[in-house]
């Protein structure tokens, strides 16, 4: 089965990855990203969805219903404005569900 | 450690014997699946933190060079540029068993196999930053979805691993000591029976023998 990537965010920082072959999704509205991210995990074409780390913030409610399935993955890249580290985070908050402290990032 | 609320008889003894031997076994089983589980996963996390770190600098890199090339094109020139993309990336997915953990895994596609399809306009009216710009995304792609297949096995994997240790943990400080003490109790219960039954025997023979023999009569 194959599927297509998508990518989420404000159309400064995504209008790019149209290019290179992936699907793209503005939304320069955060309140709009809940539902957003909802009509394109569930159109079920994406295996793979960037959101950019507003949109991930915004996102909070709906993506916790994806984090249990295989596909699609929900993954924060960081946008135009810059890094807010949200990748780091959520991996730190991994090892933190699997270990039960954070024994790798806290150095 | 609260008893089970069981009858003490032999045959819940047995019972219980035969599930605590069970618990044991899936306890030592789930304990080894926990730590090879965490062993792969903390593996899987060091990797991706450095592909993390790594595509978040290209990222970056990436929106600099956008930034420059709208900073030399119009708004209109630079949408319009990019409006109707030619190349399109298909992922096939396959999926990984783990330890019972299902992870993705994906391999890109792309529809045409022209590498200069990842431009879709024409090089008159754009600025050579654009193709910079437009190039370098392409070039941190493929870590980008490896990034993607790496981070959801991550979260994957952490999941199974707190269900695991939960159920360690359950076993190793509340079944089985639970059944343990069961067990004792059931078996003190049996033979503090087994000792009354056998004082009352004796204390009937006497009586018996008192009758048939009038061994307290001949005494005195």
């Amino acid at each position: 089965m194959a599927k297509n990537i998508a990518v989420i965010g404000d159309g400064e920082s995504i209008k790019g990855f149209s290019a290179v072959g992936l699907d793209i999704y503005p939304c320069d509205d955060a309140a709009e990203a809940g539902t957003l991210l909802r009509r394109v995990a569930d159109s079920d074409r994406y295996a793979v969805i960037y959101v950019t780390e507003t949109v991930y913030y915004a996102a909070d409610k709906a993506r916790a219903r994806y984090e249990e399935r295989l596909i699609p993955a929900i993954i924060p890249i960081p946008g135009v404005t810059g890094n807010r580290g949200t990748g780091v985070k959520r991996l730190s908050a991994f090892v933190e569900k699997a270990v039960g402290s954070d024994i790798i990032f806290n150095d | 450690m609260a008893v089970m609320n069981v009858n003490p008889t032999r045959m819940q003894l047995t019972k219980l014997k035969k599930q605590l031997v069970t618990a044991v076994r899936g306890h030592k089983m789930l304990k080894d699946k926990r730590d090879e589980l965490m062993r792969r996963f903390l593996e899987l996390v060091r990797e991706t933190r450095e592909l993390r770190d790594k595509v978040e600098r290209e990222l970056e890199n990436c929106n600099a060079h956008f930034v420059n090339a709208s900073a030399v094109m119009s708004k209109q020139a630079l949408d319009g540029a990019l409006l109707s993309p030619k190349q399109q990336i298909n992922l096939e997915i396959d999926s990984k068993n783990v330890m019972s953990v299902e992870i993705p895994q994906f391999e890109a596609q792309t529809r045409t196999a022209d590498k200069g399809d990842i431009f879709p306009y024409g090089f008159a009216f754009t600025s050579f930053e654009l193709d910079d710009a437009v190039m370098s995304l392409d070039k941190v792609l493929p870590d980008l979805i490896l990034l993607a297949q790496y981070e959801k096995s991550c979260e994957l994997m952490s999941a199974e691993i707190e269900k695991t240790r939960r159920r360690v943990n359950s076993l190793e400080h509340v079944m089985i000591p639970r059944y343990q003490e069961t067990i004792k109790y059931i078996s003190m219960k049996l033979e503090e029976n087994d000792r009354s039954s056998r004082t009352r025997l004796m204390k009937v023979k006497d009586m018996l023998l008192d009758k048939a023999h009038g061994y307290s009569e001949r005494a005195q």
